[in-house]
């Protein structure tokens, strides 16, 4: 294979080895030097961003990031993008998106726990790209459930949201956590010259070769034939692999372990080098291999799924492999620790590779690209007249479209109630998961918002993180640490990297505000398409701690009940309106601005909000988020029970109903009077609404009835918008 | 009482079962490896949810194989109890234990949600502590769970009084609505329904406890014989 370097990375290379490098040896450039692995466009302004707090056990660098929740318990989890393969192959490629994430939770000792997905697609309804988007979209839910399902993990949550941008490009992200004891924590390193390098799992194919460096292409026309770059996922193997590894970790025989994931042998094995500071040699005629004549180049850049490098303690292997024996896997002595700081690959004793491990691995070229322009954008700033002519019709359009309408069609194909640890699953504003072993359960939350992103991204991110935090807030828990996936065009392109740069910008400035700081993550660029980039996309995972106890819900539960906002009706503009879904599904345009943030008063929002569910006084809960007020309002009738509510504001009906402006909270309540005093103890407004009601939504303003709808009809619309989306009738 | 939790490789709901009965029930359960060729010394024997041997050729027809089944298949001769949840009842439908075919969903998709089901008699080691009639609302979370067969086994089925669960809403094509049967002893019982995901009031629903807690009972009764 020809090299990809560019020309002054190709200089790097020679100044490093004195020498040429042989065929593998550049292989192996190319696969670590790829944008994927070396983080080579982002890393620098990755480093701006607040990454410790007292709970922070291990921040990023590692294979995922670890928090401490008390009680000697800790929680590892991690974001990652499985964007280009899901494309070329959705099935596989979103399968082998969650195996890839799970091996990087367990191979830190954790157990996994929950995992969540962010998809993004284009439209199901798109002229042109409709069919094969419902394909994609249909892949790739089977691919996550086909993985996770197996393997025994429940999948909790997630967001789904299409978008023209995601035609030729969809996104899938998976987030994993797992829990595990402080002293059950193991990292990527191979310590002790001499200690056995020992290869586990399943055996080598060529499946796979250079995935990651296609990962951080552009997509053309070509990209077809890139399907065997796409990895095959096996659950079953990879259960296997989990319960061989907690166990073989238990006997304390094993020193340092790392996954094989992106770009395989090669990475794992310079990575666990150079963290330990020694080296490694290995002889690739010990590596179990499923095909017969593989090149030392196709070995080592092997993508082959479920396999990890583990250090074993000198004279202990046996150990080792008796678990590994006991669980039917392959368990192979493929090489030794040494102490010459070098990656040292044989084949069949002759050297194909001699690089040093710490230059391959953490010395990369990193690039100051280019980024002193503004961020891409095309869409005006002024809005278009708009006036509703039938606003019950306007929040029908938007309850079932992609975006808002229910998403049980996919998640009920997720098992989201195995281990019995699922408080509340998917549909929610957040998952909560319970540790068994303490009273303290685990909310989390996954946000993007490419509309917001593209008007303007470094607001936008400051947005989805609020929300973010909101949603946890929302059902009690207190944000602790985050995770962050950042879905970018081409850095290349200065409007690009301009993106990227507020982007992260944003990100730094809310998680230091709201003390959510980045324990690890992940970064996807050159989602392009002929040219054509997706939105910015950045996507967030945030988790909160929380007592364990019964959850409380979005839907009212109960007649009678007070309906309250905390936060207020909130304000907006015809610029503020434009990255709305009224302005995306009813007016089918975008313009102008985000939603304006104030995060000092989203944060009293928050505290206010956590206390109000805390004391029991919130019988419902719902974060006001995409579709404004009136949407929310609509998803609070989910189990059947209205409302007959007056929204008094001074905006015009579009507005107050629709606009999306952030710090507010929808609670039903017996206690106004409670509520309404915590809120004020912490500054905010506190709008009583109406009352909960049979079957019917009345929403008036203080002159006339806005919207009066039947409950039924909502539902209706809400929860079949899916299957209507994924199933046209053909006329 | 001691309750007996095969573990194939693939199980994933091994662990479920144990917490529910060790700790939502408060009895001793243990975990018996695949390749054992005893049960041990236990009372009961939950075969659980999962994919043994990765489930794909067809599902529970490796696990028909293992040693354990042979050892589970002793204890059941001997009037010993076995509750198949999910990937169990495959299994013993694939081991012959019970009869029809566990095929794949009607709309051949993978379903986890929340169903009602109907206790269809009380005359069996599983439904003893239950009424007649009872409605339990208890999760379902699988991609072949239709239950198949010809009308002459549906027939006898019902005529031997063996169907003891129901779907309200069939969530997979199911022929006569069928959730759970028991063999002609009445003591091995297969069910698509996940009772142990129902056992605890923090999970939403405690109605999966009357499946474990009849078990209980009905050997707290043998016992006392």
């Amino acid at each position: 294979m020809a090299s990809q370097l560019p020309p002054d990375e190709m200089a790097k290379v020679r100044a490093i080895l004195q020498r040429e490098p042989t065929e593998t040896e550049l292989g192996i450039f190319n696969v670590m030097w790829s944008e994927h692995c070396s983080y080579k466009s982002s890393k620098i302004h990755l480093k701006t961003l607040p990454t410790e707090n007292p709970r922070v056990l291990v921040g990023p660098g590692e294979n995922a990031g670890i928090i401490d929740i008390g009680d000697n318990i800790a929680i590892a989890f991690k974001i990652e993008s499985h964007n280009h393969p899901s494309f070329i192959e959705p099935f596989q490629g979103a399968a082998t998106g969650v195996g890839g994430i799970l091996r990087d939770i367990f191979t830190m000792g954790a157990r996994p726990i929950a995992v969540m997905d962010a998809i993004r697609f284009g439209p199901l309804d798109d002229p042109q790209n409709g069919e094969r988007n419902r394909r994609i979209l249909t892949g790739v839910v089977e691919g996550i459930a086909h993985y996770g399902n197996c393997f025994g993990v429940p999948t909790v949550g997630g967001e789904t949201q299409f978008e023209a941008c995601y035609n030729g490009n969809p996104l899938v992200n998976v987030f994993a956590l797992g829990v595990f004891k402080h002293d059950e924590i193991f990292f990527g390193k191979a310590t002790g010259v001499g200690n056995p390098v020992i290869y586990v799992g399943a055996k080598t194919g060529r499946d796979g070769i250079q995935g990651a460096a296609m990962a951080s292409e552009e997509f053309s026309e070509n990209s077809a034939s890139k399907r065997p770059n796409v990895q095959v996922g096996d659950p079953f193997m990879e259960k296997l692999l989990l319960e061989a590894c907690l166990e073989a970790m238990h006997t304390g025989a094993i020193v340092g372990i790392q996954d094989m994931g992106a770009a395989g042998l090669t990475c794992s094995t310079c990575e666990m080098g150079s963290r330990a500071e020694t080296g490694i040699e290995i002889d690739l005629k010990y590596v179990p291999q499923r095909e017969t004549g593989m090149t030392p180049y196709e070995i080592m850049l092997s993508e082959s799924q479920e396999r990890m490098l583990l250090v074993a303690e000198k004279g202990r292997e046996e150990e080792v492999f008796a678990v590994f024996r006991k669980w039917g896997l392959d368990a192979a002595t493929v090489g030794v620790v040494t102490d010459t700081n070098k990656l040292i690959v044989r084949d069949h004793g002759e050297i194909v590779a001699d690089i040093p491990n710490r230059e391959l691995a953490d010395e990369a070229p990193l690039y100051d690209r280019p980024h002193n322009v503004k961020p891409y954008r095309t869409a005006p700033m002024e809005a278009p007249k708009f006036e509703s002519k039938d606003l019950k019709a306007d929040l029908l359009t938007m309850l079932a479209s992609g975006d808002l309408c229910s998403k049980r069609w996919i998640w009920q194909q997720y098992d989201y109630t195995v281990r019995t640890n699922t408080l509340a699953g998917p549909g929610g504003d957040a998952a909560i998961i319970r540790i068994k072993e303490t009273d303290t359960s685990i909310a989390m939350s996954l946000d993007g918002n490419g509309r917001y992103c593209y008007l303007d991204p470094r607001e936008g991110t400051k947005l989805l993180i609020a929300e973010c935090c909101r949603n946890l807030s929302a059902v009690g828990a207190e944000p602790v640490a985050a995770t962050n996936n950042l879905n970018f065009g081409n850095p290349e392109r200065p409007e690009i990297m301009a993106q990227l740069v507020e982007s992260i910008q944003g990100i730094g400035e809310a998680c230091r505000f709201f003390d959510t700081p980045i324990t690890g993550g992940n970064v996807s660029l050159y989602n392009e398409t002929l040219g054509e980039a997706i939105w910015p996309t950045p996507v967030m995972g945030i988790v909160g701690l929380m007592k364990t106890g019964l959850p409380v819900t979005i839907p009212f539960k109960n007649e009678g009940r007070t309906v309250m906002l905390l936060g207020g009706v909130g304000s907006s503009d015809e610029t503020r309106m434009g990255g709305t879904q009224y302005a995306k599904n009813v007016l089918k345009t975008i313009w102008g601005l985000p939603p304006a943030l104030d995060m000092d008063y989203e944060k009293r929002v928050q505290t206010a909000t956590r206390e109000v569910v805390r004391a029991g006084l919130a019988e419902s809960s719902h974060d006001v988020g995409a579709g404004g007020l009136a949407v929310a309002l609509a998803e609070c009738c989910a189990n059947g029970i209205g409302a007959a509510l007056e929204v008094k504001s001074t905006l015009r009906p579009e507005l107050a109903l629709f606009h999306e402006g952030p710090s507010r909270v929808l609670v039903s309540t017996t206690s106004p009077e409670a509520v309404e005093k915590i809120a004020k103890a912490h500054n905010i407004e506190c709008v009583r609404l109406g009352v909960t009601m049979k079957e019917q939504l009345r929403i008036d303003d203080s002159s006339k009835t806005l919207i009066d709808v039947p409950v039924k009809q909502l539902r209706e619309v809400w929860e079949l918008g899916l299957e209507g989306l994924l199933h046209p009738v053909h006329v | 009482m001691r309750f007996g939790v095969v573990v194939f490789p693939g199980s994933n709901c091994d662990h479920d079962a144990w917490y529910a009965f060790s700790q939502n029930l408060g009895h001793s359960a243990e975990f018996i490896w695949h390749d054992s060729h005893s049960v041990g010394d236990v009372d009961a024997v939950i075969l659980p949810g999962g994919f043994s041997y990765g489930d794909y050729l067809r599902c529970g027809a490796i696990a028909k194989f293992s040693p354990v089944m042979g050892a589970v298949r002793k204890f059941a001769d001997q009037g010993g109890l076995v509750l198949g949840i999910c990937n169990g009842f495959q299994i013993l439908v694939e081991c012959g234990f019970l009869p029809g075919a566990l095929i794949r969903n009607r709309d051949l998709r993978f379903v986890c949600r929340d169903v009602t089901l109907r206790i269809e008699t009380t005359n069996s080691p599983f439904t003893c502590a239950a009424t007649k009639g009872q409605l339990i609302r208890v999760p379902v979370a699988h991609g072949e769970g239709c239950y198949f067969a010809d009308d002459k086994i549906l027939d006898q089925l019902e005529a031997e009084d063996r169907v003891i669960v129901r779907y309200m809403d069939n969530p997979n094509g199911s022929l006569r609505d069928i959730a759970g049967i028991c063999n002609e002893q009445r003591n091995v019982m297969g069910m698509m329904p996940h009772p142990e995901r129902a056992a605890d009031e923090l999970l939403g629903s405690t109605e999966g406890r009357v499946i474990l807690e009849s078990m209980v009972a009905s050997l707290v009764t043998k016992a006392g014989k």
